[in-house]
């Protein structure tokens, strides 16, 4: 039962993305570009998925636990680091040269096209790239306390 | 450059769907829907339980276009306007930024917001100014 409803949270949150316009490079380029070819629709992509998820969240987690499993897994930091904002500034950099987000190419594989399997390969590549070395960081400072 | 048409209720209906799928997550497993979250533990599985949920979430999103060729009879348009290197330069760099920023448009963006943390409204403020700067740098001033 806990698989089956992971897959069918995937689903719905993937055939959201695919209606939205959130896969398709050129619809997010667009929305960015006000100089240029603009288009809003991105806004509504947002609003949309906020306001659902805002109300919902408000209901699901004033429960004392999720139906299949023990506790609610919630990031609990509330400070602002370095990382934080350096690692989205920069991926930022990246979503406006590719035009694709993580959440965006995920559900466009499906697609079969394949610039989405292009860009989530060097995905990985950067994800994998950007672990080795937070694991080096780690062990400096490891070795230094 | 490629001209989109203005979607506003089929994008603000998406959306929706975006955040249904995020609550359905969280009142039955108690995850954070965040795409960077889910495809980084899949790369580094905390045991197989844990593992077996990010796969089935992942099998869910890419079965997402599949179900609404079902519907509508098409596959969701994937225009890409930019060349394969941009893609690649691109695609690493997001996968470099989301680690070290611990998440991207739907964890920080949708999850993070609504959950109104301080993180992820700075994190999503500073990546829509980052994004909005190399867009008119990339198509302005390069000319791309």
């Amino acid at each position: 039962m806990r698989l089956f409803f992971s897959y069918l949270s995937g689903l719905v949150f993937g055939i959201g993305i695919s209606i939205s316009g959130m896969a398709n490079p050129a619809k997010v380029l667009n929305f960015f570009d006000v100089a240029g070819t603009w288009d809003p629709s991105l806004a509504f992509v947002m609003g949309g998925a906020l306001i659902v998820t805002f109300i919902g969240y408000r209901f699901v987690l004033k429960r004392p636990a999720p139906t299949f499993a023990s506790s609610f897994q919630l990031p609990t930091r509330r400070d602002l680091d370095l990382p934080l904002l350096g690692g989205s500034a920069v991926f930022g950099i990246g979503w406006g040269i590719a035009g694709f987000c993580p959440g965006g190419a995920l559900p466009a594989l499906g697609t079969g096209n394949p610039n989405v399997f292009i860009f989530t390969a060097a995905l990985l590549a950067g994800i994998l790239a950007a672990k080795l070395v937070q694991a080096a960081i780690a062990n400096r400072a490891q070795a230094q306390a | 450059m490629i001209e989109t048409v203005f979607t506003p209720f089929q994008s603000l209906g998406g959306g929706a769907l975006i955040g249904l799928g995020a609550v359905l997550l969280m009142a039955t497993l108690g995850r954070i829907m965040g795409a960077t979250g889910i495809l980084a533990g899949v790369l580094q599985p905390a045991g197989l339980s844990d593992w077996s949920w990010r796969v089935a979430a992942l099998a869910g999103m890419v079965s997402g276009p599949a179900v609404v060729m079902l519907f509508t009879g098409t596959m969701p348009a994937i225009q890409v306007p930019v060349s394969t290197t941009m893609l690649v330069v691109g695609g690493f760099i997001v996968g470099v930024g989301v680690t070290f920023g611990s998440g991207c448009t739907s964890g920080h963006g949708v999850c993070g917001n609504a959950r109104l943390s301080p993180r992820s409204i700075a994190a999503t403020i500073t990546f829509m100014i980052t994004t909005a700067i190399t867009v008119y740098i990339v198509r302005h001033v390069f000319g791309a």
